[in-house]
């Protein structure tokens, strides 16, 4: 092949057209079918069009590189222009014109002359049913001035964009011109050729606005298309292969599709105006949209529904593997349906793939919902997915404005939804057991009943504190509780351990001073829902007591707290019965020796109490009280402890606070013995009693209390030895039962605790998120 | 570090795989495979408990560890999945896809 030398309209032209026909961007081999296109539509004959390929050596080569192919359009050019196609003409004939294509649509090409009249330099869009009379020359004028009375191509028309400007005189150098999109009237554009949308528009001629905007996939196409116009546009392309979109679909408009017809639309695409932007829609190509759009989706601003979408632009044919992207494109917000904008969008990405446009790998800007030319506002499905894109919109023209403060509108709620999300998250509230225990003291020294999840562990505090009142550091506990709080609490603290430790304390105290401790009243104490609680008896109770040390006294063991009824309740009741004399029943004790030991306790209890008047007392009443001991210990499921609490009172009581606390007791009976007697007012004081551990404690101070008078029984008489045995035995029995209760008061406690701690681990998961 | 990411169907097959440049595709694939197997027992034994849901996740290791790699390939899945031109069962053509996962397996790796 001889090296081919092309003037600088040629070589535009020639790239434009190469990029046309190389539709596979390949930028070196263009297929051979857009080739064979091309060629007809230069309207040779077809024994020409086969020398002239065999002559540039595509037929050798198999394939048209790029050079075979600018040998090949020189070739048409040399054949259009009447020379005798000779290899080396296409060096030798000088001032040869452009090639020529023809386009199939005469209207177009009338409306492309008139449109491009505009143009400075011809418009010369090539297409052309009729070729120009050769006497269009001018065809380059300067640069590149095509006819543009060149009818319309039809079909291929390639590359438009060069403008071509073949100075040859032939007319039909007139560039073919590809039904780009027109317009681009203002010379100048680059090229970008688009092979026009071609079917349906030409619309997609941006090739001239040459903007350089424009996908990547232009990017490589033909040089800047001279300035002029080529506008090739063609309007209505019907580039018979390119287009078979839609045909059902577009009946109106099928003109447009259809290679045939579509002179209508044709004409309503040409007018596009110059394209700034290859991928710009123009109006007649959106009125055209939207009336397609209307056909699926009467209203405008409805969505249309992803199968109903699909239907439609799988009639343009194209590969659904295309048709899955351009819907990747144009679905902007990822609903799956297609607003007016997208669907716009869609269609315009559909007509460029059909035209031979490579689909670009992002949306372009033009085509983005908001920034399409609004006729219809409506774009509202599309403003929030847009404004993740950001960057278009800010182009988006003033129409779109109205979208625009929309966007703005929502992406406010936007925030404050997230906003809300994020700032409602779930707060857990800890109840820590010093916090409990806090207020539970707060409880208790308010008086307030209110009820307290940790309201058996507001229990326990009361139990503790209970225990402390017989402490004097009690009333400092207390009193820290109120003060401090946590501190307070922390003192008191809800562990059993501090409980045990407060029952030791007790015990330590009431075995060393069993006077001295004068109990303040136990704060009120709420836990309405405690089983062992009984709060109103404690206050009953302690008010009652307050006054008087014995109560005083008598509330610090608050003698056994009420045992859990039920469990206990039979206990205590089979044994009263069995009881003949009733003086002393224990619970758990063999009551058998209740009897006797009222007896042996009455001699070792008198004879302790020696100074005490209420032994006399106590005889009279010994009987009544037994009488009524059965009937008291009914209630009192801890008897035992009772009995015990007794033997402490009686120690602990003044002979002058017997009859007080016999007569605080509910029974009227003089303690006769005074194990009786403490019974009676241990009963007293263990019906209100709330706290079991207080009971206990006093159980046990009582057990301790009861302890020294041992030995003086011992050393009266060996029946006081065996009543002092018994009662150590009760004792035993008492501490027994009192320490099965704490444990299960530990087992509760610990159980809450459990349940506290998975309340918070189910919390925190909700915090961390 | 995301060597491979594959997309299994339901029935077993890959609808989406690709691995980093080593292209040892069918070694990936078998991988991908037996750690299918190792979901199906863990699905399997565990049963009903809440605890065991969790710990079934943190046996997958991925969404707890990548969690935002998780995310993000699950959301261009379902992507993919409104696209009405994607027949579910096709091989993933996406482009949109491909691009996501070649991102997500060049950053982290």
């Amino acid at each position: 092949m001889e090296g081919l030398t092309l003037s600088d309209a040629e070589q535009k032209y020639y790239s434009d057209l190469f990029s046309y026909c190389d539709i596979e961007s390949t930028k070196k081999v263009v297929v051979n079918g857009r080739v064979l296109e091309l060629f007809r539509a230069a309207q040779l004959p077809n024994d020409v069009v086969l020398q002239i390929m065999e002559l540039c050596g595509a037929t050798r080569l198999g394939y048209f590189g790029r050079s075979q192919f600018y040998i090949a359009l020189k070739l048409v050019a040399v054949a259009q222009s009447g020379f005798p196609l000779r290899v080396e003409s296409i060096n030798t004939v000088k001032d040869l014109p452009l090639p020529r294509f023809v386009a199939s649509k005469n209207e177009q090409e009338a409306r492309h002359a008139t449109s491009y009249s505009s143009d400075s330099e011809n418009q010369g869009s090539y297409s052309g049913v009729i070729p120009p009379p050769p006497g269009r020359g001018q065809v380059k004028k300067g640069s590149v001035s095509h006819d543009t009375v060149q009818p319309r191509t039809s079909a291929d028309q390639q590359e438009p964009t060069s403008p071509v400007v073949s100075p040859q005189q032939s007319p039909p150098t007139s560039p073919h011109t590809w039904r780009k999109h027109n317009r681009h009237s203002s010379g100048g554009n680059n090229e970008r050729s688009l092979a026009g949308p071609g079917p349906f528009w030409s619309p997609f001629g941006e090739a001239q606005s040459g903007s350089s905007a424009g996908d990547a996939v232009w990017s490589g196409h033909s040089p800047p298309p001279p300035q002029e116009n080529w506008v090739s546009f063609a309007d209505t392309p019907p580039t018979s292969t390119l287009l078979t979109m839609h045909p059902a679909s577009v009946q109106d408009q099928t003109t447009v599709r259809t290679v045939a017809s579509a002179t209508t639309a044709n004409e309503i695409r040409r007018q596009s105006s110059s394209y700034d932007d290859p991928w710009k829609i123009t109006d007649e190509q959106r009125q055209y949209y939207v009336n397609q759009f209307k056909t699926i989706q009467p209203d405008l601003n409805g969505f249309i529904p992803g199968s109903a979408a699909k239907e439609f632009f799988t009639k343009s044919k194209l590969p659904i593997l295309e048709l899955s992207h351009i819907w990747e494109l144009s679905d902007f917000d990822k609903d799956g349906a297609l607003t007016l904008d997208e669907f716009c969008a869609a269609f315009h990405l559909v007509v460029a793939r059909k035209n031979g446009y490579d689909l670009p790998e992002k949306l372009p800007e033009s085509l983005m919902p908001k920034l399409i030319d609004l006729e219809d506002s409506a774009d509202v499905g599309d403003q929030p997915g847009e404004v993740g894109y950001s960057g278009s919109p800010a182009e988006a023209p003033p129409s779109k404005s109205p979208s625009m403060p929309s966007l703005n509108q929502t992406w406010p709620e936007l925030n404050q939804s997230s906003e809300d999300t994020a700032i409602v998250h779930p707060v857990p509230i800890r109840m820590t057991p010093s916090k409990i225990h806090m207020q539970e003291m707060e409880l208790k020294r308010t008086g307030s009943d209110h009820t307290n999840p940790t309201s058996p562990l507001l229990v326990k505090s009361s139990d503790l504190s209970e225990e402390n009142k017989i402490n004097s550091s009690v009333k400092f506990a207390s009193g820290n509780t109120v003060a401090d709080g946590y501190s307070s609490s922390d003192s008191f603290t809800s562990d059993p351990e501090q409980i045990g430790s407060n029952v030791t304390r007790q015990r330590s105290h009431s075995g060393t001073s069993p006077d001295n401790t004068a109990p303040p009243p136990p704060p009120p104490r709420p836990q309405p829902s405690h089983s062992r609680s009984s709060s109103l008896d404690m206050n009953r109770s302690f008010t009652v007591t307050t006054g008087q040390q014995q109560a005083g006294v008598v509330a610090q063991p608050p003698a056994v707290p009420p045992r859990p009824q039920p469990s206990q309740a039979p206990g205590p009741t089979v044994h009263r019965p069995v009881d003949a004399d009733g003086l002393m029943t224990h619970t758990s004790t063999s009551p058998q020796q209740i009897p006797e030991q009222p007896n042996f306790a009455d001699f070792s209890q008198f004879e302790v109490f020696a100074a005490s008047n209420v032994n006399e007392e106590q005889d009279d009443e010994a009987e009544k009280h037994s009488e009524v001991l059965p009937v008291e210990k009914a209630s009192d499921p801890a008897s035992s402890l009772r009995v015990a609490k007794t033997d402490s009172k009686i120690e602990e009581k003044t002979a002058a606070s017997v009859p007080a606390n016999v007569s605080k007791g509910t029974t009227p009976l003089a303690p006769p013995p005074k194990p009786v007697r403490r019974r009676l007012k241990s009963e007293d004081e263990l019906r209100p009693d709330v706290d079991e551990h207080t009971q206990k404690t006093g159980v046990l101070a009582a057990v301790l209390a009861s302890q020294p008078s041992i030995p003086r029984s011992i050393g009266k008489d060996k029946k006081a030895i065996q009543a002092s045995i018994r009662r150590n035995k009760e004792t035993n029995t008492v501490l027994a039962r009192l320490n099965s209760e704490l444990q299960q008061q530990l087992k509760d406690v610990l159980e809450e605790r459990i349940s506290l701690e998975v309340q918070l681990e189910q919390l925190r998961p909700f915090s961390h998120l | 570090m995301a060597v491979c990411i594959a997309v299994i169907a339901k029935e077993n097959y890959p609808l989406y795989i690709r691995s980093t440049p080593m292209e040892s595709e069918l070694k990936f694939h078998y991988m991908v495979h037996t750690s299918l197997d190792v979901v199906d027992e863990k699905i399997s034994t565990m049963g009903k408990a809440l605890v065991d849901q969790r710990e079934l996740y943190l046996g997958l290791l991925y969404p707890t560890e990548d969690y935002k790699m998780f995310r993000k390939l699950h959301n261009s899945y379902t992507d993919v999945m409104c696209n009405p031109f994607y027949n579910p069962g096709d091989r993933i053509q996406s482009r949109a896809f491909d691009s996501m996962v070649t991102s997500m397996m060049i950053q982290v790796c």
